[in-house]
């Protein structure tokens, strides 16, 4: 199918959908695209590299027309009345924030995929645009900061004198926060981090910074009931050593958005006003509010103190090229997901849940917001989707609920299944004769008993396990011995048939079992 | 008075198995769970010798057809369990489960062709019904295992076979179960019970041909699950509680077990038991596999091994074809020596059976706790200077993590590639069990070594040379 890459029409955005590397991969899918004069010029991907890529380069509004419309930026209201009905358009459509574009869009029949509500599932990883341009943002942040600043990042020993290294401070250690601290580690700065997920310490650990530990004390522990007394208490010792830690700083860099809320107010006016003159506030949420009191979106501002706030919006913006080429092989991997038959068809299939969360419009109907994304047992509580520029979700307050629908509709579930389960017993057990009802207690018993005692076993046993269990299930001879003393002949020896080979299966299981228990040894006793 | 004697053994056997299968799963309690296992199963077996003799018109005739079958079983089973290499453990477990299918679907049959007990007619009707679950089960159980014993032995191909509106043959095998119980409850003749046991092998041989070799762990605890359910019906049929206790232990143990590794896997249960993974979804592209691998030898891998601190080794299937278990160990044992960490992660899918390498690993005396399982494995793998990956592939694959449309996609992997060098010893550069290609091979820090696995560690060895001589004396090939 065709595959439209019209010009971006917002002022600022110097991205483009697609590249002539990721052309050549949508290609390869057996896609045709047609890519709008122009469109990636600001991103320094003249129109002949695209034509020479085999995309056909169309003046005017063609890209517009085609089957499938990939964009950075949403369409505005004209744009929205060029796209043919049923054709599907993918951009970051801020599902949450722009309730009347989803309505147009599915009043004009477009099916829409909004980039920017990925799920976070590592399965969905390749095609999250969200982390590829926050991990871009991070790094243009510590840029921006190096370039207001006025001085330099590496500490050096020179004839001139010493230069002291420059002391930046990072609030969220999501993905926007590690590659910012990556960055100012790279470029020679001391970098503290600060996130209130304790797990994310060993990753800032790992980038050479220094991990910011708030004294929460010993009252987190047993403090099951008080859970909300002590948010109130951790957000206050949170916001001090925040306090702190910026005075101290000499670059501070704030990444803490909350999915679908105002970006949390972190850094206080006061806080900026105790910082040394020449300190410089990199504040990565700016279009959401900032996370600093005094940040403008879109501008840089200079305090009566001489600390400069700078409130750029468009960070990776400011890295077209890079940007593009990352947004664009995210766009390519979604394509490949929707042409599983690498043969130019496209197929939405809302059975998938990571597809069904990309789909905010489809045959008429807003479907946003999506059914919750199971999120698999074991990662810590990650936001099911982050229906914004997110850049570090959860560091300016507690975690947020982790999808709480999400935890309440499995167990719903499985209440209802067990209810049924338990009903259809009562009824069978009504209409059997007595002796069965007996029976089926017993087993019923067993079944129960048999859940709960494997649960906790250690993998390295399956073998042993299994092995056993089939020994176990050898009992079944106890059936056939009580059937050979059968004066017909032929049930006596099919009887005895079942009892050679469930002896087989009996001595079998436990010898083997033994044997392979025999095997395991500790360290220290071997 | 015997009644009640062999039912305080019955009692007693079923709380000695349920003790075994809590005991077995922990290192240090799993022998003590086998003892307690083979105690409750001589008990019941005993106490049911006596009351089969009692109730027998010719109790002498009756113990001495049981002790000859006894005996002949009991010296094949023996026999077997001596001699089955570790390597061809799964085939092994595969094939016991089929005689459990087979002595259910012939108890059934008794049961049947016995003078049926007097009783009112909707007693009468359990019982048949009993009986025909019980030769349904039985005869899936049977055909099942017997086909994964022929994949686990290689004798027949391991890939999936996709018989078109597969899903609606196995939908057809039930229902016709379900008319041929209503013809078989209407006349109690014997073609309606020959038929539905003719249809259930059939399912039973379906069901698991049309699962790929991936996910033949998955069906071998699946069929362990399957073998207790058909003991429970044949408890059933003989109004048995010992059968009725251990077969719905063993059944819902192994439904938990092959749960468990479903998710492990990520897949879901309901897909892996109706059919195959690796036969659906799509290949990745080629060019996401293009590139250059770069071949080692010996010798640089010794050289590698020599300078690392950590290595961490990652045994596969492959391990298993080459009996290659005792050579990790030898080599084990020599980087030890001389200070270096080694550790094993393991997948859990890894090999043909849960548990397989573990099994392996403990057989060339590896001490068990320096094999990681997968969590634990992955948090030490980015530290690690090199990674050992000895003929794994699929649970290597990192398309799982980074490429969405990957018919593996969104499966727990070992994360190798994090480490700073990766080896893969391999026979060649075919895909794995998965039919998957495999991106590791042609990452930046990854050589391959081909060959025979067990050869190549000898040679690696080898050039590694022999440790100080004080510290080759110590004993135990594990320090």
């Amino acid at each position: 199918m065709l595959i439209g890459i019209p010009k971006e029409s917002a002022p600022g955005e110097t991205r483009v959908a697609a590249t002539p590397r990721t052309v050549g991969r949508l290609l390869a899918l057996g896609h045709d695209v047609v890519v709008q004069a122009g469109a990636g010029e600001r991103a320094n991907f003249p129109d002949e590299l695209y034509a020479g890529a085999g995309a056909s380069v169309e003046p005017g509004t063609a890209a517009w027309r085609a089957d499938l419309v990939v964009r950075v930026l949403p369409p505005d209201t004209e744009e929205v009345a060029l796209l043919r009905p049923g054709a599907v358009l993918a951009a970051q459509l801020s599902p949450a924030h722009r309730p009347q574009l989803l309505e147009s869009l599915a009043e004009q029949g477009v099916t829409a995929l909004a980039l920017d509500a990925v799920p976070r599932i590592s399965r969905a990883q390749s095609l999250d645009v969200l982390s590829s341009m926050t991990n871009i943002g991070g790094y243009r942040a510590v840029v921006e900061a190096a370039y207001e600043y006025g001085s330099v990042f590496t500490g050096q020993v020179t004839a001139a004198g010493t230069v002291p290294p420059a002391r930046v401070f990072v609030i969220g250690a999501g993905v926007a926060g590690l590659a910012a601290v990556g960055t100012a580690v790279s470029l020679g700065a001391v970098v503290r981090a600060f996130d209130v997920r304790p797990e994310v310490e060993e990753q800032v650990r790992s980038l050479g910074a220094e991990f910011v530990a708030v004294p929460l004390g010993d009252r987190t522990a047993g403090a099951d009931g008080y859970a909300r007394e002590l948010d109130a208490d951790l957000q206050a010792r949170v916001l001090q050593v925040y306090a702190r830690e910026c005075v101290e700083a000499d670059i501070v860099i704030t990444t803490a958005l909350v999915p679908g809320r105002p970006a949390p107010r972190l850094v206080s006016a006061e806080t900026v006003a105790r910082m040394r003159p020449g300190s410089v506030v990199v504040d990565m949420a700016a279009r959401n509010g900032g996370n600093c009191e005094l940040t403008q979106p879109g501008r840089v501002v200079t305090t009566h103190n001489g600390v400069r706030v700078v409130g750029y919006t468009d960070l990776p913006a400011r890295l077209p090229t890079q940007a593009s080429q990352l947004y664009g092989t995210n766009v390519a991997n979604l394509v490949a997901l929707l042409t599983p038959g690498q043969d130019g068809r496209l197929v939405l299939d809302l059975d998938d849940e990571v597809q069904r969360a990309l789909t905010v419009t489809h045959q008429g109907r807003v479907t946003w917001p999506p059914p919750p994304v199971r999120v698999s047992a074991g990662t810590p509580a990650a936001p099911a989707s982050t229906p914004d520029d997110a850049a570090a979700p959860t560091a300016g307050q507690a975690p947020p609920p982790a999808g709480p629908a999400a935890a309440r509709s499995a167990p719903r579930r499985t209440a209802v299944a067990t209810g049924l389960a338990v009903v259809l017993l009562g009824l069978l057990a009504g209409v059997s004769p007595p002796e069965l009802v007996a029976h089926l207690t017993v087993f019923v018993l067993a079944v129960i008993v048999g859940f709960y005692v494997i649960r906790s076993v250690t993998s390295a046993l399956h073998t042993p396990l299994l092995a056993e269990t089939n020994a176990i299930s050898g009992i079944i001879l106890v059936g056939a011995l009580l059937q050979v003393g059968s004066e017909d002949l032929l049930v006596r020896t099919l009887a005895l048939a079942a009892t050679v080979v469930a002896s087989i299966n009996v001595v079998g299981g436990f010898a083997v079992t033994g044997r392979m228990l025999r095997m395991f040894t500790r360290q220290d006793a071997a | 008075m015997t009644g009640h004697l062999v039912q305080g053994a019955y009692l007693v056997a079923a709380v000695l198995f349920v003790l075994s299968l809590a005991g077995l799963s922990r290192h240090e309690t799993a022998r003590r769970g086998n003892t307690l296992g083979v105690t409750g199963m001589a008990l019941a077996l005993a106490a049911t010798v006596w009351l089969a003799a009692e109730r027998a018109a010719r109790p002498g005739l009756t113990l001495v057809l049981i002790g000859l079958a006894m005996a002949a079983g009991a010296a094949v089973g023996l026999w077997r369990a001596r001699v089955v290499q570790m390597t061809g453990m799964p085939q092994l477990v595969a094939t016991l489960h089929s005689f459990v299918g087979v002595a259910a679907v012939l108890i059934g049959y008794n049961a049947y062709l016995a003078p049926p007990p007097a009783g009112s007619g909707a007693e009468t009707a359990t019982h048949l019904v009993e009986v025909f679950l019980g030769v349904l089960i039985g005869a899936v159980t049977f055909s099942g295992s017997v086909v994964a014993a022929l994949k686990l032995s290689a004798r027949i191909s391991a890939n999936p076979l996709v018989l078109p509106r597969r899903h609606l043959l196995n939908l057809l095998a039930l229902v016709a179960s379900a008319l041929l119980l209503g013809w078989f409850l209407g006349t109690h003749g014997v073609l309606p019970l020959l038929l539905m046991t003719a249809v259930a092998l059939g399912l039973g041989w379906h069901l698991v041909a049309s699962i790929g070799g991936g996910d033949m762990p998955i069906v071998v605890s699946m069929l362990n699950s399957y073998s207790g359910w058909a003991a429970a019906a044949a408890g059933f049929l003989l109004g048995n509680d010992l059968l009725i206790i251990t077969g719905a232990l063993v059944g819902s143990s192994g439904a938990i077990l092959s749960y468990l590794m479903c998710r492990g896997m990520n897949r879901s249960f309901l897909s892996v038991i109706a059919g195959g993974f690796g036969s659906e979804g799509v290949l990745p592209e080629a060019s996401d596999v293009a590139g250059e691998h770069r071949q080692s030898s010996p010798a640089e891998v010794a050289d590698l091994l020599r300078t690392a601190r950590s290595v961490v080794v990652v045994p596969g299937y492959g391990m298993a074809v080459a009996r290659a278990q005792h050579a990790v160990a030898e080599l084990t044992a020599r980087l030890r020596a001389t200070g270096t960490q080694v550790r094993f992660g393991i997948h859990p899918v890894a090999g043909r059976l849960p548990g397989h390498m573990n099994v392996l690993l403990a057989e060339a005396r590896v001490a068990y706790d320096i094999v990681l399982d997968l969590d634990e494995a992955n948090a030490v793998l980015p530290d690690a200077d090199v990674v050992l990956v000895v003929g794994a592939n699929d649970t290597v694959n990192p398309a799982a993590v980074e490429e969405p449309g990957s018919p593996i996609a969104g499966m727990p992997v070992l994360e190798v590639w994090r480490a700073r060098e990766v080896v893969v010893l391999k026979r060649s550069m075919a895909s794995g069990y998965a039919g998957v290609a495999n991106p590791l091979f042609v990452r930046a820090n990854t050589r391959m070594l081909f060959g025979d696995a067990r050869e190549a560690l000898a040679a690696v060895t080898q050039a590694l040379g022999p440790a100080t001589d004080e510290q080759q004396a110590r004993p135990g090939l594990t320090r």
